[in-house]
């Protein structure tokens, strides 16, 4: 009973974390107002360095939380800095003060050659960051060679020239890389760990991380990839399934942990790109004569509808995939955007008067507890989709003909 | 031009709407699978967990066409 009250406690104290931290923001946008009416004298002295510390202060509202005058709060830009991929991990803290975890940044272009870097050599504050010997501009979290961005305003004869002279391969570890990779060192350790046991402990119960996993692993082995593809074939399928399977819970479900800088793995379109490529590719190269016979020719189907079915059959089989990638991303950057805005709302009532924003905590809070459980649950439930949808995929791929 | 602007930000504006209809789509939709896995359910008692786990399958899937709706309204008020 009191392990429960403890447990429910610390929810319910790691979730008003962003009633608190929210405060603090609300503060700081009024705070740096005042601060900027006394530099402005300064800045007249002395140019060069208070110039940066003007900026230091705007940079202070600037992960989108404010405009020239600093008034309003713009919940778009913070939601969709939160739900966008990085160059680094940012932990907490705005400006100056920010705590961010810097990631090694890999670029290739004609123009440089390979140039490998930590994230935390573009300096400078507000939207665009320059490296210090001028080689890269960073604006709005994109990189770029020093110098294509003037070429924008140039008309269409020097546009081709430009467009292949900046032309810039980007292979840096950002952090939705850095967070894949994460997840596949955590999954080849604790299966490495399952399997080694399932080895040395022949025919025992199992104890410990494998009786955790267990579970979950025959669940999809029984109730996904044995129903769709049946018990001789699921074998050749399973490493595929239980990949997938788990890759995409781990990912969904660091996505949701707090405070470690926002992961949005799975709600990167790219990564689930590539898992639905890969789930089209092993179809198609799967797919026995029955298959192809039946997407080309459906039986049972009279032969003047044939002209509409076809191009609808051969449509879909490259839709599904494509249904798949969106699905999955939706779900989870829809779940992370309700967050974020339940979030953006406690800043939006903040900034007008400290109780509104106390008051509308206490409830938006509650709103965050409740969308977390749903969070968990689409979790589970979007890589048990994918994952089941992969299999009747392969199912159909391989089914024997059944006249 | 004044009418491009205010013909865009009415544009953004039904982006918001687009995304209502989503979400009543969405209801709509589950909601119906909802009434009838609980009917199902009333008749057989025996078959609740399999009726469950093809709800929330049949869940899933149509919440994902619902929620394509709501990232091109998204889409479309950011860009």
């Amino acid at each position: 009973m009191t392990e429960r009250f403890t447990f429910l406690f610390l929810m319910f104290g790691l979730c008003a974390a962003p009633v608190l931290t929210a405060q603090h923001h609300g503060t700081e946008a009024s705070e740096a107002h005042e601060h900027e009416d006394l530099l402005d004298d300064d800045v007249e002295l002395q140019g060069g360095e208070n110039h940066l510390h003007n900026h230091g202060h705007d940079h202070g509202d600037h992960h989108g939380d404010d405009h020239e005058d600093g008034a309003m709060f713009d919940p778009s830009p913070f939601i969709i800095h939160h739900v966008a991929d990085a160059y680094d991990i940012h932990l907490w803290g705005e400006g100056d003060g920010a705590v961010h975890i810097p990631l090694p940044v890999i670029l290739y272009s004609k123009k440089h050659g390979l140039d490998v870097f930590m994230s935390s050599a573009f300096e400078g504050h507000g939207d665009t960051k320059k490296t210090a010997d001028g080689k890269y501009v960073m604006s709005h979290g994109h990189i770029v060679i020093a110098g294509s961005q003037d070429h924008h305003h140039d008309h269409n004869h020097s546009h081709d020239h430009a467009h292949e002279e900046f032309e810039l391969y980007d292979f840096s570890i950002t952090k939705s890389v850095f967070g894949m990779l994460l997840i596949m060192t955590v999954l080849i350790v604790m299966f490495g760990r399952v399997a080694t046991s399932y080895r040395t402990n022949p025919g025992q119960a199992p104890k410990g991380l494998t009786n955790f996993l267990e579970p979950l692993v025959i669940f999809v082995r029984d109730d996904i990839a044995v129903p769709s593809l049946g018990e001789h074939k699921a074998e050749k399928f399973l490493p595929f399934l239980l990949t997938l399977f788990f890759f995409i819970l781990f990912a969904n479900l660091l996505g949701l942990i707090p405070f470690i800088g926002g992961f949005n793995i799975t709600g990167t379109v790219g990564i689930t790109f590539v898992m639905a490529a890969l789930v089209f590719l092993r179809t198609t190269l799967n797919g026995n004569k029955d298959y192809w016979g039946h997407l080309f020719w459906p039986p049972g189907v009279p032969v003047f509808v044939m002209p509409i079915i076809i191009p609808i059959e051969v449509i879909g089989m490259f839709l599904k995939p494509i249904v798949l990638m969106i699905r999955l991303t939706a779900n989870i950057t829809a779940g992370h955007i309700i967050i974020l805005s339940f979030v953006s709302l406690i800043l939006i009532f903040g900034e007008t008067s400290a109780v509104a924003g106390y008051g509308v905590g206490v409830f938006s809070t509650a709103f965050m507890i409740f969308m977390y459980c749903i969070e968990l649950l689409v979790a589970f439930l979007q890589a048990f989709i994918f994952t089941l949808l992969a299999a009747i995929y392969f199912g159909e791929a391989t089914q024997e003909a059944h006249h | 031009m004044e009418l491009l602007t205010i013909l865009l930000e009415i544009g953004q504006g039904l982006a918001g709407l687009g995304a209502g209809a989503a979400a009543i789509g969405a209801g709509l939709g589950v909601g119906r699978i909802g009434g009838s896995a609980l009917e199902a359910m009333a008749r057989q008692p025996e078959m609740a967990g399999d009726l469950r786990t093809n709800m929330i399958i049949a869940a899933a899937l149509v919440e994902g066409v619902a929620l394509f709706g709501a990232i091109i309204c998204l889409l479309v008020a950011l860009g």
